[in-house]
């Protein structure tokens, strides 16, 4: 390297000493990111847990398991836990670790209020959680929020103590997402080394730099959704009632201007981290990095006109559903985009197929699956038939599932060695991949063909029509979360397992970038001094040549 | 981090580590799970809810104190003070997006929600079948009359009035920020101080409108759409003059005691900023709910 700044740091950082000085009273981007992806891991297995009563309650027709209304807390409490507990943190987790790295900063930019962007998390999913708790461990109340995590009223507001709860933990969760955004956005705009252009950027740091600006623009649209649900329930406001001359869909359209850049928050970050991916086992070059950068951009842009396809079947003008359907469907130019250059990144390479390699090729062959779905969700008389069936439910699991979850599996694959200096063991690795892409296929492929043959999604109890499938995906299910044990193992053997193979500090071999010239790990303090770039030492070249 | 670190500028500035977000996250949780309580009407809830209001406010105090008093060392370069410029410009956008959602709902509603109800376009079934006896109009309080009658405020009494205030209370504060950056401390005193006034003279204002609406023309919170929209919309506005005052009236104790030099005032400038993110979401209220 032509300036190596990690040597001279090895000797002396200034990590704090003691539990309550470094994690308590953090500011460093590392531990903070730690804390997050960490965080994120016990929600995942918190929600998968919720995920295997619900498919265990499916696996049958009739009630077996559980009352209904414990179902639809379970279903209601899944999706949120694993979208802003599991899912977003994930990808703020890998931000804190890997955006000071890649451009060059000690640190985020505004590090103390790095620390209470996270810690308001496990507080927020306290506060989430506590009526569902209060009632499985001591029978007290009525137990978690049922009416879906798009909190749609009248429905949701007819729950008993827990809406206040749900509402006011939505309130934290957007003040720490809103924070953290800033951060984020603070650190590439004003933390990068010189010389680190914007489009010199890696493509995992554009896209959070857009994901970010998503999460400034739409948190707060949820937060003044949710304000006026909790207006119309304790304080006599009507805004979400005929009655007094507001409207349910109302809620629906305010919830969906959200709630869809909401989609585009969960995933654009996994597109980056996939365009790190595929060039370093492909040993070539992102194919096309501006029109990568650019279709972000596109997507980011269109997220913000196409809220109501959420919403077809509610009773629109017929102006508005073809509006909105037509400008969904553009969503899938800038997407092929991406997934033409990543196809073409890998033609002619010189691919080999580690575990993080693996996860992000499952990515693009899966995710264009739920993108292809979303694509028949699309088309309002399509859609007519398929709303609110197992096939949506297929389709976004799809996108989350193997999209974005897959990504972020990609990810701590890719970057694991250089977090804790040492290699995961490859053998298991493999493992882990082939068994969750069999068993989350078995889990959710057969979740269309359910949907298609008209199983209505968030209900205990089926047709006897339907058990075939229902078994099938159940013991999908089943296996794909016993499968998850294993990562969790081969995560927590990297970080404590002394015998591991030392990582080098580039780790793989076609790896290029900014994290890769630091020391694995790496110093405390990232970079202490701006670093010297040259072009070699960018993630995908200068493309200005 | 020493002192030294911070003048050379090839060296980046990383702050120590604090206790004060961690009190924050413990504050903000109290306060939260104080308003869950207190809506459900759990009897010790409202305690739980000043308990943690009090404590954001200690923290508040101490988290600034901190800041203020590493800044007055100075202890912060040129990249820090861009990093807080970036920050607060974001946070502003944010705010902007929260109200947002509210005017999206007015207009949402006045345009399209109370037309169907009254049978335009698509909502003609509807109208015939449920709320037969509804003719749309604004202001209403929907097809049941919610909250009773009420009457609407005119814009163009303490509305209008309210509107000169903010606008002056902008001007006056950026002839405190030339008169700053100019050095000339009365000036900049006395024009800032007139701005907290003219503020205090908004709430003031505003306070006495909404006890005319409750008390003499029956429109409350509960009078349908045109009252939650009025009160909601208005009333997170007050809430954020409110706080625009407080940190301008922090501001001038904060110049009082000579915290910022010609050149290096951020602090004042970001609550300047904000001052006058409050007036313009006043001009489009002023606009969309009281003149229209």
């Amino acid at each position: 390297m032509a300036h190596d700044a990690s040597t001279h740091h090895d000797d002396h950082d200034h990590k704090p000493h003691g539990f309550v000085n470094r994690w308590l009273y953090a500011t460093n981007h590392k531990d903070i990111g730690t804390m997050y992806l960490v965080f994120s891991l016990v929600m995942f297995f918190l929600g998968g847990l919720m995920a295997m009563v619900i498919r265990g309650e499916l696996m049958f027709p009739g009630l077996q398991l559980i009352e209904p209304e414990f179902f639809n807390q379970m279903t209601t409490m899944h999706a949120l836990v694993m979208i802003f507990g599991a899912v977003m943190p994930a990808f703020v987790g890998l931000a804190n670790w890997m955006i000071p790295m890649m451009v060059g900063a000690p640190d985020m930019a505004l590090p103390r209020m790095n620390n209470w962007s996270f810690w308001i998390m496990p507080f927020a999913f306290t506060t989430l959680l506590l009526p569902l708790a209060l009632k499985v461990f001591f029978d007290i109340g009525g137990g978690g929020p049922a009416g879906g995590w798009t909190l749609y009223p009248p429905l949701s507001l007819q729950g008993g103590d827990s809406v206040a709860f749900t509402i006011f933990a939505v309130h934290m969760m957007g003040i720490s997402s809103i924070m953290g955004a800033i951060n984020i956005i603070a650190t590439i705009l004003n933390m990068r080394a010189p010389g680190m252009d914007l489009l010199k950027m890696p493509v995992f740091v554009w896209s959070w730099l857009i994901t970010a600006f998503l999460l400034i623009a739409v948190m707060p649209v949820l937060a003044g959704a949710v304000t006026m649900l909790l207006t119309d329930k304790f304080f006599g406001t009507t805004f979400f009632s005929a009655t007094g001359g507001g409207d349910p869909v109302m809620f629906q359209h305010i919830f969906w201007f959200f709630g869809h850049p909401e989609v585009y928050i969960m995933i654009l970050p996994a597109f980056g981290i996939v365009s790190e991916i595929i060039p370093t086992f492909s040993r070539k070059p992102l194919f096309g990095y501006k029109a990568m950068v650019y279709a972000i951009a596109s997507i980011a842009f269109l997220s913000f006109i196409v809220w109501a396809h959420h919403m077809f079947t509610v009773g629109m003008p017929l102006g508005g559903e073809l509006f909105f359907m037509y400008a969904t469907m553009l969503i899938a130019v800038p997407t092929g985009i991406k997934v033409f250059n990543w196809v073409f990144t890998m033609w002619k390479g010189s691919m080999t197929f580690e575990t993080p390699m693996l996860f992000a090729l499952a990515f693009v062959i899966l995710f264009s699956i739920g993108g292809f779905s979303g694509l028949m969700l699309a088309i309002v008389p399509a859609d007519f038939q398929y709303h609110d069936t197992y096939f949506v439910v297929a389709h976004f699991h799809y996108v989350l599932v193997t999209g974005a979850i897959f990504s972020v599996m990609a990810a701590v694959y890719y970057w694991l060695p250089k977090w804790t200096g040492r290699m995961y063991n490859e053998r298991l690795g493999k493992i882990h991949f082939w068994a969750s892409a069999i068993s989350v296929n078995v889990l959710f492929f057969p979740q269309h063909f359910l949907g298609l043959a008209g199983m209505p999604r968030r209900i205990p109890d089926y047709n006897v029509a339907f058990a075939d499938w229902n078994l099938v995906s159940s013991l999908g299910g089943f296996a794909f979360g016993l499968t998850q044990l294993l990562f969790a193992y081969i995560v927590w053997d990297c970080s404590r397992n002394k015998s591991l193979a030392k990582a080098t500090d580039q780790v793989w071999e076609g790896a290029h970038g900014l994290e890769w010239t630091l020391s694995s790990p790496p110093p405390y303090h990232s970079f202490t001094t701006p670093p010297v770039i040259t072009d070699s030492m960018l993630a995908h070249g200068n493309v200005a040549h | 981090m020493g002192q030294t670190e911070t003048h050379d500028p090839n060296i980046y500035y990383v702050p120590h580590a604090s206790r004060w977000p961690i009190i924050a996250t413990l504050a903000l949780f109290t306060t939260m799970i104080g308003a869950a309580l207190t809506v459900n009407k759990v009897a010790v809830g409202h305690y739980v809810l000043y308990a943690g209001l009090a404590a954001l406010v200690f923290m508040l105090f101490g988290w600034f104190g901190d800041v203020i008093r590493e800044s007055v060392k100075g202890f912060y370069n040129r990249q820090v003070d861009v990093s807080f410029r970036m920050g607060m410009i974001w946070f502003i956008f944010s705010e902007v997006m929260f109200f947002a959602a509210f005017f999206g709902a007015l207009f949402y509603a006045r345009m399209f929600v109370v037309p169907w109800l009254g049978g335009e376009g698509d909502g003609a079934l509807t109208h015939e079948f449920i709320w037969s006896g509804y003719s749309s109009a604004w202001p209403t309080n929907g097809p049941l009359k919610v909250g009773g009658m009420f009457e609407t405020i005119g814009a163009w009494g303490l509305p209008f009035l309210n509107t000169l205030i903010l606008l002056t209370s902008g001007i006056t504060v950026t002839i405190a920020h030339h008169a700053l950056r100019a050095g000339e401390r009365g000036k900049l005193l006395t024009f800032l101080g007139v701005t907290v006034a003219l503020g205090m003279l908004f709430l003031y204002f505003q306070a006495t409108e909404y006890y005319h609406a409750y008390h003499e023309l029956g429109l409350t919170l509960g009078s349908g759409i045109y009252g939650s929209t009025f009160f909601m919309l208005t009333g997170f506005h007050g809430l954020h003059v409110t706080l625009g005052t407080i940190m301008l009236l922090v501001i001038w104790f904060r110049c009082a005691k000579g915290h910022f030099s010609r050149d290096h005032h951020f602090g004042f400038e970001a609550v300047a900023w904000y001052w006058h993110f409050v007036d313009v979401v006043w001009l489009g209220l002023f606009l969309f709910v009281y003149v229209l």
